[in-house]
């Protein structure tokens, strides 16, 4: 337990030992205020409330957390570094869970550094902040979730651009999978109780539920038991490789 | 303090390590030899905990690598090959991370890395980034947080690999210092370095042990063991030879001219010491005797009769 607090420092810390953190926070910030005023006409709705800059968080995690998470196991499988990990006396569970709440912490930060569009709506009106609150909650633990996907597909290869493309597409179908896209491919032969399981996953559903300003049980434990069956799919799959 | 056994890694349709079995005792320092691909890093891997095995088992300190690893790995101090680190760390954030890992905290923990930077002599280059280090500072930064926790058990891919000859002496003067307290296992390329620091040495072949035993021991093997090599001038080669080739406990005779001086080595039947019998006939004779030398045995030569694809051949046909 006391393992994970030097792997987090140690992780959280090697953003900003390069560019990586800033160029991540500027380009994560210029495209929330992007599609926030000019797709999502944030300020032609004439409406005090951020749903349209929630609205977009889905889409944007969708290529922006696989970008973070693409090089938690990959990287030190390729730079050799993932054998001085992986021989100091360390519980797997420990490094796995340190490195996913350190990228988690750094985007909770980029989240964070959203607030000027929330004092901005107050400036304006008389938004519920309760709602927003909640949406920020919400859109975090989608972050998380979509970040223990690719911190799980980043441990199966010592590859970057092979982790972050199938990140992308793993995302993509839990993200979309309510959607008519997916659903089409299953309905002509799945049973009802599958179509519902699938179209259960969707984190569209999920997050628009959170947004709305409902907190529901279900739906936290909806995300947090995704992090933790894909935190332990990462604990899995290094262990596995250790067989080579 | 190590205990291997029938240790095996198969990577596919590869056996890399072949049941394997090997106990190192405390006081020992351990020579890995081995051609490339012999299976000395797997082997140095499975150790360590990094591979799991596909049979056999490894312990260390008692502790079963796999089925109680951490308790294993807080036992071991490991240098893994080609010294990886987090390069954009300095070299002091890198060794006080290994230093909190290790369970070391504040104070101590800092105490703990000045003393091994002092010993690695890493002093000028601690707020540098790993990154932009030399091979040879990269190396000794693995090295230093290798042995940071003083751990009875020391296992070290290449140590000296990329080091300058300086560097590697000082490398070696540190393990031979620490040898008595530990038991240590090196793999290495350089014959030379078993000669210097290893009680002992393996040489591994296809994953298999092919020889093990003091580097006295694999010497007497060589060809060049109580060989005698005499230097005198060209003018007497005929009678040289013909001298030395009469003498009961010479073998074979082999020589060469070099710099208007003739250079012959005679090779000795088993177990006989030869330098008397030359040097002897040398005074007798009054040659003018440049060079005289008696030859402890050359560990190159062993290794690779002992390691080739024809000594592999030869063996598996005898057998």
């Amino acid at each position: 337990m006391n393992q994970i607090w030097p792997i987090f420092k140690r992780e959280f810390a090697a953003y900003f030992a390069t560019p990586l953190a800033y160029v991540f926070i500027v380009i994560f910030l210029l495209a929330m205020g992007a599609f926030t005023f000019y797709v999502g006409r944030f300020f032609d709705n004439g409406i005090a409330d951020l749903s349209v800059f929630f609205g977009y968080h889905p889409w944007l995690y969708l290529f922006l957390v696989p970008a973070i998470a693409m090089r938690l196991w990959a990287e030190e499988r390729r730079s050799g570094t993932m054998e001085l990990l992986l021989t100091l006396p360390v519980p797997l569970w420990a490094t796995v869970t340190a490195k996913f709440l350190a990228a988690w912490a750094f985007i909770a930060i980029a989240l964070a550094l959203t607030f000027p569009i929330w004092l901005t709506v107050n400036y304006l009106g008389n938004p519920d902040n309760g709602v927003i609150v909640a949406s920020y909650l919400g859109s975090l633990l989608m972050a998380g979730a979509y970040l223990a996907i690719g911190a799980c597909i980043s441990a199966t290869t010592g590859n970057q651009v092979i982790a972050f493309v199938v990140t992308v597409v793993v995302c993509f179908l839990f993200t979309i999978s309510g959607a008519p896209l997916v659903l089409d491919f299953f309905r002509a032969w799945a049973p009802l109780p599958l179509l519902t399981a699938i179209s259960s996953f969707s984190f569209l559903t999920h997050f628009s539920a959170i947004s709305a300003g409902v907190i529901d049980l279900r739906d936290l434990i909806f995300f947090f038991s995704l992090i933790a069956l894909f935190l332990t799919a990462n604990v899995v799959i290094v262990d596995l490789k250790k067989s080579g | 303090m190590i205990e291997i056994e029938g240790l095996t890694k198969r990577f596919g349709p590869v056996t890399a390590v072949n049941d394997l079995s090997l106990r190192v005792a405390k006081g020992e320092v351990l020579g890995f030899l081995g051609p490339n691909g012999a299976g000395k890093s797997t082997t140095m891997k499975m150790i360590t905990g990094f591979l799991a095995p596909s049979a056999g088992r490894a312990r260390v300190c008692g502790h079963d690598v796999e089925m109680d690893a951490i308790a294993a790995q807080a036992a071991i101090g490991y240098l893994p090959e080609g010294a990886p680190a987090y390069g954009d760390m300095t070299a002091r954030q890198f060794l006080l991370f290994i230093a909190e890992i290790r369970g070391f905290k504040g104070t101590v923990a800092r105490a703990r890395v000045q003393s091994v930077v002092g010993k690695t002599e890493l002093e000028g280059v601690l707020d540098q980034s790993i990154a932009t280090l030399s091979k040879g500072f990269k190396r000794r930064v693995g090295l230093a947080q290798a042995i940071l926790h003083d751990p009875p058990v020391l296992i070290m891919d290449e140590p000296t690999d990329g080091l300058d000859p300086n560097q590697k002496h000082s490398v070696r003067t540190m393990i031979r210092a620490m040898a008595a307290e530990k038991a240590i296992i090196v793999s290495t390329h350089l014959l030379e370095e078993v000669e210097a620091i290893c009680t002992r040495a393996v040489i591994i072949d296809r994953g298999q042990i092919v020889a093990d035993g003091t580097p006295g021991e694999l010497l007497s093997r060589s060809r060049y063991h109580n060989a005698v090599t005499i230097a005198v001038p060209e003018a007497q080669r005929d009678t040289v030879l013909t001298k030395i080739k009469a003498l009961p406990a010479v073998a074979s005779v082999e020589g060469a001219g070099h710099d208007g001086l003739f250079v012959v080595t005679a090779f000795a039947r088993k177990s006989a010491l030869l330098i008397e019998d030359v040097s002897a006939l040398a005074v007798r004779e009054k040659w003018d005797v440049r060079e005289l030398r008696a030859e402890a045995g050359r560990l190159d030569e062993v290794f690779r009769s002992i390691t080739t694809h024809d000594a592999a051949r030869s063996r598996a046909s005898a057998a």
